[in-house]
């Protein structure tokens, strides 16, 4: 059981989003997030004449619990979307879970990962 | 499951059936009951006029009072002339002064929209305060200070009582000071004079609230509090009194021969120019926000939270106005407030053009949203006192200059004078202010105006041949600066010292909505208020 948490331009959210329910993620959860770094901004804020940097980076931050077997497709679907090639695409990480609770039906572990009513995976 | 689901569609198509039945005899009824209304109507009232649906007819002979029915003497019919006269005018005059009173709205949504987040309860309150409390003092002093002179009020039915100016002697001409009759409204209980009151009252309201936009996001709401009844109480009544009270501005052309005296129409010195001349010194003497300026004395910007508010808010200002330059005719019978509807209209939208374009591809590079705002209502400012006055294409011009006008402005207060006003008051009332009662003294096209202020002929600028007029204007303007200047002074610094004008900075950090006002404008809304403040660098 691994869970997977991935930072990607909130531009591509919703693209990621269809691509992974395409391959049977129906579900995970997400935040926005603000990030601090180098990106070049394209596009400068300006009020009232004086121009300004905004202070954050906005973006978003997906994290996702699975069986083994299904991290490599995931990985490579979010890799594969988000990617424009350009400084600020994000980062994917991938932890080892111990143990997991669903706490609707109480199944542990890997059987836990799957919802009810979807018995495909 | 499945079950389950079938017993809920039974359910829920029943509920159906019980809405379309009791929808079905609702709209037979609607149906049914005109046609037994109808039939009731030809039967009771059968010697009554008859219905009058296209209303040509409605409105006769037998409407005009008489002592016989039906056969008005020629004096009787007179006289509902002259009543039908005063009625539209007063009807004129109040539907303007309502218009004006929404201008009240306007004011703080462009003012809450240009503020941050975490002080809109704040600059919300100042923006309704100061109704209430600039009207009382209106109704105490300043009506008396303002229009206890003002004499026979012409064009509502000729009342004269309020007629006491007080005035000095000076090298045998008679200078008017202010008034002093009406005080508490006492002595003065006529329809025209209170009818005149109302539409005075949001005049002066928005004079009062300008200082509150510049002064915004650091000013003590005691200190604000006090400083309303100042304002609508004793400053604006005064010079108010000198320009449309008699006093001794508009006497500038029968002691000197300066045109017509100083002539403001609408108000661009009464009203925005004492706002915005109110507005400099108060963000002089309040200091700039936390953040706003760098150690080398260049500004940061601090974005105004809700741009849709502000867009919003001056769309309704330039609404209220066409109330606030129309109305001033104080006369529905006078027709000229056809092209004072047409010039307010024509001006503010140049203004708006031009300092959008001007911030596009003088200034910068992006048709800044917040100047777009404030282009519109520079152009409306500057206006407001000759709409009257100048031809179509004059209005044009005068609106055009100001567009540009107004980003100059801006831009001069924020990086050469470096006072910090978040909304552009200064720049919008202030400079445009001025900029409205000279380019009456230039652009007055002798059209309109004959008999103003005791002069006979019509009103002319310098272009049209009559520099005194330019002159009355520079005075009037020249006087506003040094009177408002030196009164908000003493105003601002007594505050300071009894109340303090200033919250502390921790307060400022955090946003004046709690400890100020004891509540979040936006409760439950979470708001980064660290991101807010730019870091002086």
């Amino acid at each position: 059981m691994k869970k997977i948490e991935a930072i990607i331009r909130t531009a591509k959210f919703e693209e990621v989003k269809i691509e992974l329910k395409k391959i049977g993620i129906d579900f995970f959860s997400y935040w926005e997030a603000n990030g601090v770094g180098n990106e070049i901004m394209r596009e400068h804020h300006s009020y009232r004449g004086t121009v300004y940097d905004t202070q954050y980076i906005p973006r978003i931050f997906i994290t996702i619990v699975l069986r083994d077997i299904n991290v490599e497709k995931t990985v490579n679907c979010i890799e594969k979307i988000a990617f424009t090639g350009e400084v600020g695409d994000g980062m994917i990480f991938i932890y080892t879970i111990d143990e997991s609770v669903r706490i609707s039906n109480g199944t542990r572990g890997d059987e836990s990962t799957i919802g009810p009513g979807d018995f495909k995976k | 499951m499945i079950l389950k689901s079938k017993d809920l569609l039974l359910k829920k198509t029943k509920v159906m059936f019980k809405k379309i039945i009791i929808l079905s005899i609702f709209s037979l009824f609607m149906l049914v009951l005109p046609s037994i209304s109808k039939s009731d109507s030809t039967t009771l009232y059968a010697n009554e006029k008859v219905a009058d649906p296209s209303g040509l007819t409605t409105g006769t002979v037998s409407d005009i009072p008489a002592a016989k029915a039906g056969e008005p003497t020629a004096g009787e019919v007179a006289t509902a002339v002259g009543h039908n006269k005063i009625s539209i005018n007063l009807v004129w005059l109040l539907l303007c002064g309502f218009l004006v009173f929404f201008m009240q709205a306007g004011f703080a949504l462009v003012e809450t929209g240009f503020t941050r987040a975490k002080n809109v309860a704040h600059t919300m309150a100042m923006n309704l305060f100061v109704y209430p409390a600039g009207m009382l003092a209106f109704y105490v002093c300043g009506f008396a200070i303002m229009f206890g002179g003002v004499g026979a009020l012409a064009t509502l039915g000729g009342y004269d009582g309020l007629n006491s100016e007080v005035s000095f002697t000076l090298f045998g001409h008679a200078f008017g000071l202010f008034g002093t009759k009406g005080f508490f409204m006492n002595g003065i209980y006529d329809v025209a004079v209170l009818g005149f009151f109302v539409f005075q009252v949001v005049f002066m309201d928005a004079a009062a609230t300008i200082p509150t936009g510049a002064m915004a996001e650091r000013w003590k709401f005691a200190s604000f509090a006090v400083f309303g009844f100042f304002v609508g109480g004793i400053i604006y009544p005064l010079y108010g009194n000198w320009v449309w009270g008699g006093g001794w501005l508009a006497q500038l052309g029968s002691n000197f021969g300066l045109g017509h005296g100083h002539i403001d129409f609408a108000g661009s010195s009464v009203v925005h120019l004492t706002g915005g001349v109110l507005a400099f010194v108060g963000a002089k003497m309040l200091g700039a926000r936390i953040g706003k300026y760098n150690k080398d004395g260049s500004p940061n910007a601090i974005p105004g939270h809700n741009i849709p508010m502000a867009v919003l808010g001056s769309l309704i200002l330039a609404f209220g106005w066409f109330g606030f330059n129309s109305g001033s005719t104080l006369s529905g019978t006078d027709l000229r407030f056809a092209v004072v509807a047409f010039n307010t209209m024509i001006a503010s939208c140049g203004g708006a053009l031009v300092a959008t374009l001007w911030m596009w591809f003088v200034r910068g590079n992006k048709p800044d949203v917040s100047m777009m705002c404030n282009g519109l209502l520079a152009g409306l400012v500057a206006i407001t006192a000759p709409c009257a006055f100048v031809s179509p294409a004059g209005a044009l011009i005068i609106g055009l200059i100001s567009g540009a006008l107004v980003v100059e402005a801006a831009f001069f207060v924020e990086k050469k004078l470096k006072i910090d006003d978040p909304v552009g008051a200064i720049a919008v009332h202030g400079a445009n202010g001025i900029w409205g009662v000279l380019a009456l003294g230039l652009f007055a096209d002798g059209t309109y105006g004959d008999g103003l202020n005791g002069i006979a002929g019509n009103v002319k600028g310098l272009f049209y041949g009559c520099p005194g007029q330019f002159g009355a204007e520079f005075i009037g303007a020249a006087t506003n600066i040094i009177f408002v200047g030196a009164s908000g002074w003493l105003v601002f610094k007594f505050l300071d010292v009894i109340i303090g004008n200033r919250v502390t900075p921790d307060v400022e950090l955090l946003g004046l909505d709690v400890p100020e006002m004891g509540t979040e404008g936006y409760s439950g809304i979470k708001m980064d208020k660290n991101s807010e403040t730019p870091l002086s660098r």
